[in-house]
């Protein structure tokens, strides 16, 4: 017996299938979360809260500029704010080779539409006193934003209950097949019936895609976020490096949040992240390279979220039957800024509408005759 | 680049009376052993050494200090390298432990690891006790036996079970004035506790002295009582004494009693430090009697990790005389384990140890019981009670979490930020779980017990332990280094870096 029944389950709860649920929910569908734990609670509240434009690369650039206007404007689709804070970003090069780079990327995605110019060290060092006497060349984006990820589950669960979708948390899926023209999800101690089915489960969309008889190739990557003790102001942009590796903040608090994806490794459960040594430390010399006076600071807190990437580093989202009946969405890069613009997007597709999706199909990912189990004909 | 650890046979961590039993133990039979401790010198808390100006040499040493001087003299003759001011930061798979020491990171990765962190004191948050004049039971014992420092001219002395009355006599031997104890434990719950504390006729002496020691000093001792409020505009003034029911609320058809103090320490009991043990990844699991997270051992003391075994409070809290009988059995199980002890030898020397330590179990699992405090006293938590201090979030906006839906304890802290200040939680983290638990009811409550808190997919399981461990200087941890150092280590760049070099695709991860 279903304990629910839905036109749409949307199996993962993080900012892409809870968007993307809202929008479904809110597009008079019937609509269903399913999640192992609690929203999220995986890689979307464990990451740095970074909104920067200047972060996603150039093909992503109009994608992210929409997805950072959803952010700005939480209040009106949301109901509630998010922590946005637009304090402008740097993105940092160091050598003369780094600034030769920085010029190639952050202008294509200036081309792009990114509202990108170029700073001299005299110039960075003018609107960021705090910055190393070795900075070379900096890019600067003045809606560099970011939010406060920790919070972003309680804004979501709230909306999501008031646009009336079913929430089940706690509920880890263990079996999908087919039910009187539906899906049929088992998930902890409920079965739940679905003429549609989404699978936003960031990571566990591999283990998910087996359920229905696909090999998605799902990466994955234990990033580190570190966080100092309140500090008086030490720096006012956020600030980046060429490489990616370093994304710095100072909140309002005083604590300042590094992150760059400096990698963890797995702790002893499913879940469970560690952190690495050398990764550690790395992480701290190169935000006190950037930022000198952090190297008096005290350290106080690190923690880890894992993140989803497919083999070319872009969004996947879409049907993956011919029926339109089962869909896919993954960001693949910078999920956090572009998460509830690509949540959006699909719910327009599976809605009836036609957002341009075409760089995004997931029959990139299935092999040759490789087809989702045909369910429901 | 980061100079390479150091190998050792044995490092062991902490230097209270197991810590330092496992070391000299092991050290003995020809083990390379270091020993690392943050405090200056070894003891651990209850072994606690004094700083030499601060205490007057005409005050006799105590039975605890001439232990303490003692076990520091037998560690100073031994074979073990000590490292002591050194704060643990990290522990990693490995295991690898990183501790810093005089300015600088020191990493070590040993053939075995002992962890004998010890423990930390249990608050339960009332109205009133962030006031100044307001102190943890344990650090106003660790003010006197390093400092010979009272917390003040006239202390209240408050909380759960028998530390309360070593900590009221210790204040009294200084020159103290204890205006009340109070103990929420009641007469039947101490007399339950008799048989059991009769396994060691010695140390129920010594708590029989303790009481009458009290008596004849006039000092009020309530019981099955509380302090349900500390008042004081800009310091503690004085408490509010509450009775309470069977299941330890406090009784509303009973007056309360005010009592006039300056200082108050405030302690429910102890917890064991599984900081490091969680962060090894050793299994854990929730002890029902003790309200407390502990790591799981076999009958050596080994965790389900190889070659890490942890003794003493740190694994679950028996007190002062299992700490050194379970360090010593930890110590030759290493020896054993390492080729450095003899299978047969090991069983010889291992058998004593264990009766022993049957017998002062039974009497530290009583002590236990009893410094555990009942469920219902969270009701002294009123709404606008600070329950986290370091960021200052009240009872009321958990409790508006919890009604908001956080799912589980961590996403409770990511909403609240409760837990997150430089304390990392351990002040406000057992008061957290209690007011998550009693919310889900006495159900949830038990299905939590069965799953064990500490498993990941449990909604109860403790907040995650995070490195560092205790905050620690930057500059430290870093220790001097140049650009290319910081670019040699960097981790290898998403394979999108090389795929898309031409449209410039790199992101930073967070």
């Amino acid at each position: 017996m279903p304990d629910s029944a839905a036109d749409v389950a949307v199996i993962g709860g993080g900012i892409l299938g809870c968007t993307t649920a809202l929008h479904l929910a809110r597009g008079g569908l019937r609509t269903v979360v399913v999640e192992a734990a609690g929203l999220c609670m995986g890689a979307s509240s464990r990451n740095a809260g970074t909104l920067a434009i200047q972060y996603p690369r150039a093909e992503l650039t109009p994608y992210a500029m929409k997805a950072w206007e959803m952010w700005r404007d939480a209040g009106s689709w949301l109901g509630r704010g998010v922590g946005y804070r637009e304090i402008g970003g740097l993105v940092l090069a160091f050598t003369d080779a780094e600034a030769e780079r920085l010029r190639q990327v952050a202008g294509a995605r200036r081309d792009a539409g990114a509202p990108i110019e170029f700073l001299g060290a005299n110039a960075a060092r003018e609107l960021e006193p705090g910055l190393t006497a070795d900075v070379k060349l900096a890019s600067y984006c003045a809606i560099d934003a970011y939010a406060d990820s920790t919070i972003i589950g309680r804004v979501l669960r709230q909306a999501l209950m008031e646009a009336g979708v079913d929430l089940r948390e706690s509920h880890p899926v263990t079996r999908i097949d087919s039910h009187a023209g539906a899906y049929r999800v088992a998930a902890g101690t409920a079965n739940i019936l679905a003429k549609r089915l989404v699978l936003a489960g960031g990571t566990a969309n591999g283990a998910l895609g087996r359920l229905v008889g696909l090999d998605l190739p799902v990466g994955r990557r234990i990033n580190q976020m570190i966080v100092t003790e309140r500090l008086p102001p030490v720096v006012t942009r956020m600030l980046g490096v060429v490489s990616g590796r370093l994304s710095l903040k100072q909140k309002p608090n005083g604590t300042v949040l590094i992150g760059g994806g400096w990698t963890g490794v797995d702790g002893p459960t499913p879940g469970s992240f560690r952190a690495d040594h050398r990764n550690f430390t790395g992480n701290l010399r190169l935000a006190g390279f950037a930022i000198p006076a952090l190297r008096q600071a005290r350290v106080v807190r690190s923690w880890f979220g894992v993140r989803d990437h497919y083999p070319d580093y872009m969004p996947t989202i879409g049907p993956l039957d011919a029926n339109e009946s089962l869909f896919i969405i993954a960001s693949g890069v910078s999920g956090y800024t572009l998460g509830p613009y690509l949540g959006r997007l699909l719910a327009e597709r599976i809605t009836g509408g036609d957002p341009d999706l075409a760089g995004f199909r997931p029959s990139r990912w299935l092999g040759q005759g490789q087809t989702a189990r045909d369910y429901l004909t | 680049m980061a100079a390479e650890p150091s190998r050792p046979d044995l490092l062991v961590l902490g230097a209270g009376p197991a810590g330092c039993h496992a070391a000299m133990t092991a050290a003995e039979t020809g083990l390379e052993t270091v020993l690392v401790d943050e405090q200056p010198e070894a003891g651990g808390q209850v072994y606690r050494a004094p700083v030499p100006t601060r205490i007057k040499a005409d005050k006799a040493p105590d039975a605890d200090q001439t232990a303490g001087d003692g076990l520091r003299e037998a560690l100073a003759a031994s074979p073990v390298l000590s490292l002591f001011g050194a704060t643990i930061w990290f522990a990693g798979p490995g295991p690898e432990i990183a501790v810093i020491a005089e300015g600088g990171s020191r990493r070590f990765r040993p053939k075995a690891l002992v962890v004998a962190a010890g423990a930390f004191e249990r608050n339960l948050p009332v109205p009133g006790w962030t006031l100044p004049g307001v102190i943890g039971l344990a650090a106003s014992t660790i003010l006197l036996k390093s400092q010979g420092v009272l917390p003040g001219r006239r202390t209240v002395i408050a909380g759960s079970g028998p530390l309360l009355y070593a900590a009221a006599v210790k204040l009294l031997e200084r020159g103290g004035t204890v205006a009340a104890v109070i103990d929420s434990r009641t007469w039947r719950d101490w007399a339950g506790a008799m048989p059991a504390m009769a396994a060691r006729p010695d140390l129920l002496r010594r708590g029989v002295g303790w009481m009458g020691r009290l008596r004849a000093a006039g000092v009020p001792v309530f019981r099955g009582a509380a302090v349900s409020e500390i008042a004081g505009s800009e310091a503690a003034e004085g408490v509010t004494v509450t009775r309470l029911d069977s299941a330890g609320r406090p009784r509303r058809d009973r007056h309360p009693q005010k009592i006039t103090a300056d200082s108050v320490a405030l302690g429910h009991g102890l917890i064991p430090n599984t900081e490091i043990t969680r962060l090894l990844g050793a299994a854990h699991h929730y002890d029902a009697e003790t309200r407390s997270t502990v790591v799981t051992r076999d009958e050596t003391l080994a965790t389900t990790l190889a070659h890490v075994h942890a003794v003493g409070d740190g694994a679950v809290i028996r007190g002062a005389a299992v700490a050194e009988a379970e360090g010593r059995l930890a110590g030759l199980a290493v020896a054993r384990d390492l080729g450095a002890l003899g299978r047969d030898a090991f069983v010889e020397r291992a058998q004593g140890l264990r009766a022993e330590l049957r017998r002062s179990r039974r009497f530290g699992r009583a002590m236990a019981r009893l410094m555990t405090p009942p469920d219902g006293l969270l009701e002294t938590c009123r709404a606008d009670t600070i329950v986290c201090r370091c960021e200052d979030v009240r009872r009321a906006e958990i409790d508006k979490a919890l009604d908001d839906g956080a799912h589980d304890l961590n996403q409770l802290k990511s909403w609240t930020r409760c837990g997150m200040g430089p304390c990392q939680g351990r002040m406000c983290g057992d008061a957290v779980w209690r007011l998550m638990a009693q919310r889900d009811g006495p159900e949830a409550g038990r299905a939590g017990v069965e799953v064990g808190r500490t498993d990941a997919d449990s909604r109860l399981a403790p907040w995650s332990a995070q490195v560092p461990i205790r905050p620690v200087p930057w500059d430290a941890v870093t220790g001097p280094f140049t650009y290319a150092d910081i670019m040699a280590d960097l981790p290898e760049p998403a394979p999108w870096d090389a795929s898309v070099k031409a449209s410039g695709a790199e992101a930073a991860d967070a």
